[in-house]
């Protein structure tokens, strides 16, 4: 996969260029659009209006058809995430090991809530149901970072630390 | 292989491992030997190998093996410790007394029956080589030397294996009518969008032993006449995809996948297809509309997939670990695999323990082992000395919440689906006095609601109305009516839902009313959360009469909203406070309402 950042493609003939090279990828590969879709997603970060135009350009899809699977799944994004990513699990034995509150102080703290990114854009929170890390409960993911057994204390902390990295 | 000679030390680096910081205990190892970089070390011959989780919770677990001498297994171990162990038993050769893996760990074994978890913490999960040592491909091998199709299914068939994702259809009859469909294109999926929040028994089999899948697989391709596999994988789980396809990728070059498998004219291809984040898509007709590119939504059923699957061709959809029993059947014949287990459950089943029990983490037992032989036995107990047995939750969202009278019940799938829960994938979350079964009910509600996938007005309509009454209930403004009208919605959804999903999603509500009536009762009338659990039941007060003046509540407070003195009771600025929770729960006296 093409590790384009997606502050580098800004311009719409890269994009298109881009999006065909995955599409030819897949060339011969019978129900693909949902993988297409998930290499867009990890090439841009989120999936851009711009892109979804040019995959039914590219497809000759309707762009419904699209929407309906972007809307459907909870893996897609269609706007881009803050620079760092969080997420608090709430499977059950995280629920049942306090993740409740942990999930409550971090959305007050940051005032927004899972699916959506801070102000300053510096953190996006999102939702899982379970990470199947059930066993370190209650775990808290930042960007793609599992963290076992934690606490408010101690996400607290570490949304000051990255706060202050960012700063200097 | 040279893995006879010199000293092998195995980590356990699968996801939880991970987490726990193994990659940088192996880091620390490699760097400490190249410290030493003299002759004596050169000569130990020391091999590092990263090897799946274990099943246990204990931190990093590395064990270390030399030739000609007994097996030693640390536990909990962090970089600051390794120096202690090169040092001392990788280059001195005496082991590191403090930091041996104790009874704890003995006894989270002792008792289970690993089978599918056999080589998952043991061999390096990336290669072929080790899982062939193991004795794996010798079931393929076999059936494509001796074995037509028709036997292939008739020892699955006779072995007795039932799907152990959930419903527990017996899986060589769902072969067998996969294989009697005459046509051109047939598929085999594997099952791992293992979405049952509290259950990861998938996602380490794929992380420790990807191999036993494929070769599952290959063997159900052969059997059914499928020629194509797609293995349906959460996203959630990278390591297990990044594992999976490295495996792939080696099963390819060589020669274990693709055309003409060991050159005996069978020939088979796997691809991954990874979910997108849709719960519904662990029911089969929605997750092969997904592997189809599109909204993963069910379809009413028959037409069964195995008659009409994956693009309108028969389709075989087995789970993970149904597939990764595969091997070990053909390899050791149906009659081995029945030597552990009951008349109508045969084999073992890995369940993950987690919640308020002391051992979290895989544990594999013979079917018919009683719920209560797995809390006490592998799982050590309860957490907490101070707070009690409760429930325990069996199958997720579309199981249910059983109490201690239930802890006697044997694990097969008709004892544990006469108490209202369901065998299913395998989750097993054990719960203490603080746990508020409304609140559970109330969770697995909140989450079967937000999954559904709308098609069905019974599961659209009748899981949100569900939630409204519940949440009403937890707020404390709930009334004896609707705890009847919950039980007929219930049981109203339970009927008439298209799919699996809306069909159980009732459960945790309904064996919650079954077995702990009382709190919700408690709730609706006094107006009260026995367990400390349901936020607006909870006045944030201190109870004199139960306070011990210990402070721990201070300390446990984030916010700083209580106040306290030695010598003196706690008080709780109820301005600063945000109800958190956390001065209850760590409250020794229950001296706080």
């Amino acid at each position: 996969m093409p590790e384009t950042a997606s502050h580098q493609l800004v311009n719409l003939s890269d994009m298109r260029v881009e999006i065909k090279k995955i599409i030819r990828g897949y060339q011969g590969e019978e129900g693909i659009l949902i993988k297409i879709i998930q290499d867009i997603q990890s090439m841009f970060d989120h999936v851009p209006e711009k892109a979804v135009d040019i995959l039914c350009n590219e497809m000759d899809l309707d762009p419904v058809r699209i929407y309906g699977i972007l809307t459907f799944y909870g893996q897609f994004r269609l706007s881009p995430p803050g620079k760092h990513t969080m997420t608090v699990c709430q499977g059950t034995a995280c629920h049942v090991m306090g993740s409740k509150k942990i999930s409550e102080y971090v959305e007050r703290k940051l005032s927004t809530s899972p699916g959506s990114t801070t102000s300053d854009g510096l953190f996006t929170l999102e939702k899982v149901a379970c990470m199947g890390c059930c066993g370190i409960a209650p775990v808290v993911v930042v960007d793609h970072e599992i963290r076992g057994h934690q606490s408010i204390g101690e996400v607290d902390h570490l949304m000051k630390e990255i706060r202050e990295r960012e700063r200097d | 292989m040279s893995a006879s000679v010199g000293t092998r030390v195995l980590i356990c680096m699968g996801t939880s491992g991970l987490a726990a910081g193994a990659d940088r205990v192996l880091e620390t190892f490699i760097r400490e030997l190249a410290r030493r970089n003299d002759e004596k070390t050169v000569q130990k011959k020391i091999i590092f190998k990263s090897v799946g989780d274990r099943g246990i919770f204990r931190d990093t677990l590395v064990d270390v093996l030399e030739t000609g001498r007994e097996r030693i297994r640390y536990d909990r171990i962090t970089p600051g410790k390794v120096s202690r162990i090169v040092e001392e038993h990788l280059l001195g050769g005496i082991p590191v007394a403090d930091y041996l893996a104790g009874d704890i760990y003995e006894k989270f074994f002792r008792g289970q029956s690993r089978r599918v978890l056999a080589n998952c913490g043991e061999i390096d999960p990336e290669s072929l080589d080790e899982y062939i040592e193991n004795g794996g491909y010798e079931g393929l091998n076999r059936i494509l030397n001796e074995l037509c199709p028709d036997e292939v299914t008739e020892i699955i068939k006779e072995s007795g294996i039932r799907g152990r994702g959930g419903a527990g259809f017996p899986t060589g009859l769902k072969w067998a009518f996969a294989a009697k469909k005459d046509s051109p294109e047939k598929y085999i999926i594997c099952n791992a969008d293992e979405g049952d929040p509290g259950a990861f028994m998938d996602r380490s089999v794929l992380e420790g032993d990807p191999f036993a899948v494929l070769e599952g697989m290959s063997i159900a391709g052969y059997a059914t006449g499928a020629s194509q596999g797609y293995v349906y994988v959460r996203a959630e789980y990278p390591l297990a995809i990044q594992r999976l396809k490295k495996a792939i990728e080696t099963a390819y070059d060589r020669k274990y996948l693709g055309p003409d498998i060991m050159e005996r004219g069978f020939s088979f291809d796997i691809s991954i297809r990874e979910g997108a984040g849709a719960f519904v898509c662990g029911e089969e007709t929605s997750l092969i509309r997904s592997i189809e590119g599109e909204r993963g939504m069910p379809r009413p059923r028959p037409p069964y997939p195995a008659n009409k699957g994956l693009f309108g061709k028969p389709t075989v959809i087995n789970n993970v670990e149904t597939l990764a029993n595969i091997p070990i059947i053909i390899r050791h014949g149906s009659d081995y695999f029945q030597t552990v287990g009951k008349e109508r459950s045969t084999g073992t089943k890995v369940f993950a323990l987690a919640g308020k029990v002391k051992n979290t983490g895989l544990v594999e037992v013979p079917m018919g082992t009683t719920i209560r032989e797995v809390i006490f036995g592998p799982g050590g107990g309860m957490l907490s000395p101070r707070s009690g047995f409760k429930a325990v939750q069996m199958g997720g969202p579309s199981g249910g919440c059983l109490p201690m009278d239930c802890l006697d019940t044997s694990i097969d799938y008709e004892s544990i689906t006469e108490t209202g829960a369901i065998m299913g994938s395998g989750g097993m979350i054990v719960m203490d006095e603080s746990t508020c079964m409304v609140d559970i009910a109330r969770y697995f509600i909140g989450f079967t609601a937000s999954e559904s996938c709308g098609k069905c007005p019974p599961c659209r309509e009748g899981l949100t109305k569900m939630l409204h009454i519940l949440d009403s209930i937890v707020e404390g403004k709930g009334s004896r009516s609707d705890i009847t009208e919950l039980e007929r919605l219930a049981l109203l959804i339970k009927k008439t839902a298209l799919c699996g999903l809306g069909n159980t999603a009732p459960n945790p509500v309904l064996t919650t009313l079954k077995y702990f009536p009382e709190e919700y009762n408690i709730h609706v009338t006094e107006k009260r959360c026995p367990a400390h659990v349901c936020p607006a039941l909870i006045k944030y007060r201190i109870m004199k009469e139960n306070c011990s003046k210990c402070g721990l509540c201070r300390k446990a407070c984030p916010v700083n909203a209580i106040q306290w003195e030695r010598g003196n009771y706690a008080t709780i600025d109820l301005k600063k406070c945000i109800q958190c929770r956390s001065c209850i729960e760590v409250c020794d006296f229950s001296a706080i309402e």
